[in-house]
């Protein structure tokens, strides 16, 4: 019998249920479970990825270095669920929005410990790493 | 090189629980088309099926059908890009005759969505957005379309009624078109009223009467040379322009969120190649899969500025006696999505509008109609003009 290979599926930890689990960029999870949410940045031309790629299209080379997406971003957009997709009904109700961070966008969920009344577009958010209850991992929109 | 015309028309009824198979689903579509052309299979030289994949059984269904419709040994193709593979489907079937390797070309879209469930279903459709990113927190379309929604209330003071209003004028023509899914009276106070459905949050501020419904169907359009169209057809309608394109699945690619670049830009390139402006245009399909995307579509279309999409609704612009009638089959809110048959059923109409067989549902005497039809939230944008 030959040695079993070991298959690095980091990113099945990703969100409420992950469709992924091998990536190049896999270490994001890893950061995620230091509390921290990174982005990619080229380091030939300089140009910022979020979500995280392994390859800058402009360029079209793979060099590149993690990025902490930090401080406040502005709400674009948002709306609140009523009802999930499977696997996800546990979860209702919830918000999913974009933050706009100038030189990237960031998707991701409102947290749930904000009130829908305090929403509104424009207002400032940061984003912080969120662990759910299984063990999986994802980020959330906070109150900036 | 000559024009392309489409000579043939059709499409099934667009039910719910459709009592049959895929192949059989096909047939029809393509029985009322090749009657509506009064051609025969040996006048087909090739086919174009377009679907959604994630929602069939059988993989490949372009053999099946070629063989089950009496077209083998023409060669067949398979093309998909969402909500609006069967736009797609026509721009092949336009490169393939104009290129002169074929003459006639059939174009087929179908879709049998209601083998899964609605829950099944919200999840595959939502995998048509950005499945690495976005999925994982739990995205499904309303709430896509209801993030542009959002947005455009926030930027231009659209307001939820506006949307009511959109969906009040497809149930006008929903219920006089046999072929919608959705057929009962939709009044705009059911949108304030609890007890009515209509008024259900979904996502919001998107309520269920600002979603279209799942359904199955077929659509089938028939392409030809113009020496074909005109030996074969009495009445050909010419493909005066087409539009497409892309843009970043993940939302955090996008720059706009107020309307659809993919539209404006495929429109763009439509209205450049049919030689003519927004103002051009006598009668439009557009993609109203939710509400926000009918007033999103009149203003990347150019029926109006970028926020005064309101002021068209409000005062009936887009009604069938309006300035720019807009949808007056009922639309996808009325007929239904089945997500393949979509496109070639909005080109029918506009099909039968320009011949002037669109029965109750006619414009008066259109000359230049207009086709917009999106695939996923913005994903993939059509824009097709077609004239007499």
């Amino acid at each position: 019998m030959g040695k079993k290979k070991d298959v690095d599926t980091r990113f099945s930890r990703f969100g409420t249920v992950s469709f992924t689990s091998i990536t190049k960029v896999n270490d994001f999870i890893d950061y995620l479970e230091q509390g921290k949410v990174m982005g990619t940045r080229c380091l030939d031309c300089g140009l910022l990825f979020f979500p995280p790629r392994a390859d800058c299209h402009r360029c079209r080379a793979s060099n590149m270095e993690w990025f902490e997406v930090t401080g406040p971003g502005k709400l674009i957009t948002y709306s609140k669920l009523e009802f999930a997709p499977m696997g996800f009904g546990d979860d209702v109700p919830y918000a999913i929005a974009v933050l706009d961070y100038g030189d990237y966008k960031v998707f991701g969920r409102i947290a749930k410990d904000v009130p829908e009344e305090e929403i509104s577009v424009g207002m400032d958010m940061r984003t912080v790493v969120n662990r759910l209850p299984d063990g999986q991992l994802n980020y959330v929109f906070q109150k900036a | 090189m000559g024009k392309v015309g489409i000579i043939g028309v059709g499409q099934t009824a667009f039910v719910r629980g459709y009592p049959g198979s895929i192949r059989e689903l096909v047939f029809e579509g393509f029985k009322d088309a090749m009657e509506d052309a009064g051609i025969s299979n040996d006048d087909i030289d090739a086919t174009v099926v377009c679907s959604a994949p994630e929602y069939d059984k059988q993989r490949s269904p372009a053999g099946v059908f070629a063989e089950y419709l009496g077209l083998t040994p023409q060669p067949t193709f398979y093309v998909e890009s969402l909500c609006s593979s069967s736009s797609t489907g026509l721009k092949l079937a336009y490169s393939l005759v104009k290129s002169g390797l074929h003459d006639v070309v059939a174009v087929l879209g179908f879709q049998k969505m209601s083998e899964i469930s609605s829950a099944e279903s919200q999840e595959r459709m939502g995998r048509g957005a950005d499945i690495q990113w976005e999925s994982p927190f739990g995205t499904m379309m309303p709430a896509y379309y209801a993030m542009f929604a959002r947005a455009h209330m926030a930027t231009y003071g659209t307001t939820p009624d506006d949307l009511a209003l959109i969906r009040v004028k497809a149930s006008t023509y929903g219920q006089i078109n046999d072929k919608a899914v959705y057929r009962k009276p939709v009044q705009f106070e059911m949108f304030s009223n609890p007890e009515s459905p209509m008024s259900n949050p979904v996502a919001s501020p998107l309520r269920v009467g600002d979603c279209c419904a799942n359904a199955d169907g077929s659509s089938c359009v028939i392409v030809a040379s113009e020496e074909k169209a005109k030996a074969l057809s009495k009445d050909p309608v010419w493909i005066l322009g087409l539009g497409a394109a892309s843009a970043s699945v993940n939302l955090a690619g996008r720059d706009l969120f107020t309307g659809l670049r993919v539209a404006q830009q495929a429109a763009k390139q439509a209205y450049d190649m049919a030689g003519i402006t927004a103002a051009d245009v006598d009668v439009a399909e557009v993609h109203d899969c939710f509400t926000i995307a009918e007033m999103m579509a009149y203003e990347d279309l150019g029926f109006a500025k970028p926020g005064e999409g309101k002021e068209l609704i409000r005062a009936r612009e887009t009604y069938k006696e309006g300035s720019i009638p807009v949808n007056v089959d009922g639309g996808l809110l009325s007929k239904g999505h089945p997500i393949g048959a979509t496109g070639g059923s909005q080109i029918r109409t506009i099909v039968l509008q320009l011949r002037g067989r669109a029965g109750d549902m006619q414009v008066r005497d259109p000359e230049i109609g207009l086709i917009h039809n999106i695939g996923g939230v913005g994903l993939y944008g059509n824009v097709t003009i077609l004239g007499r």
